[in-house]
């Protein structure tokens, strides 16, 4: 079954001769057909175009680094004379007139679009329910019980688990690549901030967005991230360091390697269930020769407040671009005036989680509370950061689960907001303190359900990552498969 | 603190995001839910800590670059996704009697 080729195993059989690209992108298309109808996973195709670009990568005689695997991306990264929507009514027709610097850049390196995944509207949520498109489904759903596949990059995930892509592009701005990774069984990593170009990826929390991939292994991973990295001139905050060769780290060994537990993350109340993975994933790490070293992270019960603070007074700063006029819905009424075009334009345009949070952002940066909120925020963000800071001292990486719960239900999802922002507690830190961190599919739930592992590391140390995800990988030998897939 | 009625219509206003009368007060319970959470912040001594802004680590400087012009000329692509389009120009309602 050439969809259940990994990315490495697949640049293997492309290179023997086994396959070429253009099966390969036809195997995936026709899973697609099969069973995106009940995933609701890519919310654009075009067959066309990707064995177009199938055809021209078989042709191609200066082979790339991905030449002729198939990916898919999510709709957040802007492709050229392709659909992009952010998931969001507003952005329901935008074709862009420009590819982002990741989807160039592995487009230049052979690799081949199968077509624009589901998200939560403008990366907003933890279920990609918020979507314009509707939700996208966990493959992993048992019986007619639908599951959440995570989100943001809920489809991204999904697709993965799903068999509808050996790998794809996502982003995470608190946890939307490492969330849903870990709910859909899949390897996903949000690199440090600055290390992938931010530059045509439509932004939500500028500050706090990073791309990074999803896939099956975490050597894949790797190797997808070495095609996406490196820096951008079109993106001030791209980091000009070198990107090393991260497949090589994961088979490094652990042997010495410092892992701290922080004392914080045992939060009132955690799973049973995840406990026991958590425990389970430092006693592999042991046996692997790791030193597992106690540490705190004294300011973690704020960083979800500070980030439902930073994130939405960005995004509403970054969102004011949507106003009807140069792209996007315009709806007006007769006789309207311009400031009415731009309010109705943005009500009809944005879905309620959207709105939410562009009212929060408004009112956190409005005069007389900037200081209140925004500046507070600030400030416990730089204790966050000074937090990890200090527990370097002690450690080289840190282990914590990825999620509070495995998937749960569609319709059970809390109507409180509050309580739904609990699902990002154990990601939302890195995005804050600029850090990588890499999701691993580590165990199953009594109900047969994905949990998954998170690995946190220094800035710019992302082969630290690899190495122990790749540990943990093997000792789970995750090998359990969705009952959704090709 | 709490929001009253007349700044969330404020606050939709700055945001230009028209808001009906009637989901008033559904957003006022659900932002001072939100605002009600994220109070604890306030709990915190943060007294001398400098904020922190960016996302780079190490507070990475950002780089400038030379002072020319980079791109243009590209009025089609530009106008491409436009709602309502008048010629070279982006088509919106009168804004001067």
């Amino acid at each position: 079954m050439l969809t259940e080729l990994t990315i490495v195993g697949a640049l293997k059989a492309l290179e023997s001769g086994e396959t070429n690209a253009v099966e390969l992108a036809e195997a995936h298309l026709r899973a697609i057909e099969a069973l995106n109808p009940r995933l609701n996973a890519y919310v654009t195709l075009h067959a066309e175009r990707t064995l177009d670009a199938a055809r021209e990568s078989d042709a191609r005689k200066e082979r790339g680094a991905l030449e002729g695997i198939p990916l898919g991306l999510k709709d957040l990264f802007c492709t050229e004379g392709v659909r992009t929507t952010a998931g969001s009514k507003i952005l329901g027709d935008f074709v862009p007139p420009y590819e982002s610097t990741v989807t160039a850049k592995l487009k230049a390196a052979g690799a081949v679009s199968l077509g624009k995944l589901n998200l939560d509207e403008f990366a907003m949520g933890s279920t990609n329910s918020s979507s314009a498109h509707g939700p996208t489904i966990n493959p992993w759903s048992p019986g007619n019980r639908k599951l959440v596949p995570g989100g943001s990059s809920g489809a991204s995930a999904a697709a993965v688990a799903a068999r509808l892509a050996p790998g794809t592009m996502a982003t995470d701005t608190g946890g939307s690549i490492r969330q849903p990774a870990a709910f859909c069984g899949v390897a996903g990593i949000k690199p440090t901030y600055g290390r992938v170009s931010r530059w045509g990826i439509i932004a939500y929390a500028s500050s706090l967005d990073q791309a990074g991939p999803m896939a099956r292994t975490v050597e894949d991973c790797a190797i997808l991230l070495r095609e996406m990295a490196g820096h951008d001139a079109k993106d001030s905050t791209s980091a000009d360091v070198p990107v090393p060769d991260f497949a090589a780290a994961c088979g490094r060994s652990v042997k010495g390697m410092r892992i701290g537990v922080p004392a914080e993350y045992r939060l009132e109340g955690l799973s049973p269930e995840i406990a026991r993975v958590w425990d389970q994933g430092l006693e592999w790490l042991k046996e692997a020769g790791a030193q597992i070293v106690p540490i705190s992270l004294p300011h973690t019960k704020h960083a979800l407040a500070t980030y439902y603070i930073v994130a939405p007074a960005e995004a509403s700063s970054n969102l004011a671009r949507y106003d009807g006029v140069r792209y996007g819905l315009r709806v007006a009424g007769q006789g309207d005036g311009l400031n009415d075009l731009y309010e109705r334009s943005r009500a009809a345009g944005f879905g309620a989680e959207v709105r939410r949070r562009i009212l929060i952002g408004t009112y956190v940066l409005s005069a007389g509370y900037y200081e209140a909120y925004y500046l507070k925020a600030q400030k416990l963000r730089a204790l966050i950061r000074r937090d990890f800071e200090q527990a370097w001292e002690s450690c080289d990486a840190i282990l914590t689960p990825a999620t509070p719960t495995a998937a749960f239900a569609l319709d059970d999802q809390p109507s409180d907001p509050v309580t739904m922002y609990l699902n990002d507690v154990f990601t939302v830190t890195a995005n804050l303190a600029g850090i990588p961190g890499i999701s691993v599919p580590a165990g199953l739930s009594a109900e047969g359900l994905p949990l998954g592992l998170q690995i946190l590391g220094r800035p710019f140390e992302e082969e630290t990552l690899f190495a122990a995800g790749a540990a943990l990988e093997r000792a789970a030998n995750f090998s359990a498969k969705p009952g959704m897939v090709a | 603190m709490s929001l009253d009625a007349e700044t969330v219509k404020r606050v939709a206003r700055l945001a230009r995001l028209r808001v009906e009368e009637n989901e008033i007060p559904g957003l006022q319970a659900e932002l001072n839910g939100i605002l009600g959470w994220v109070e604890q912040l306030g709990a915190v001594d943060t007294e001398g800590v400098e904020p922190l802004a960016g996302g780079n680590p190490g507070g990475a400087s950002l780089p400038w670059r030379e002072d020319r012009v980079t791109g243009g000329g590209v009025v089609e692509k530009v106008l491409a996704n436009a709602p309502d389009r008048e010629g070279d120009y982006f088509g919106v309602p009168k804004v001067v009697e």
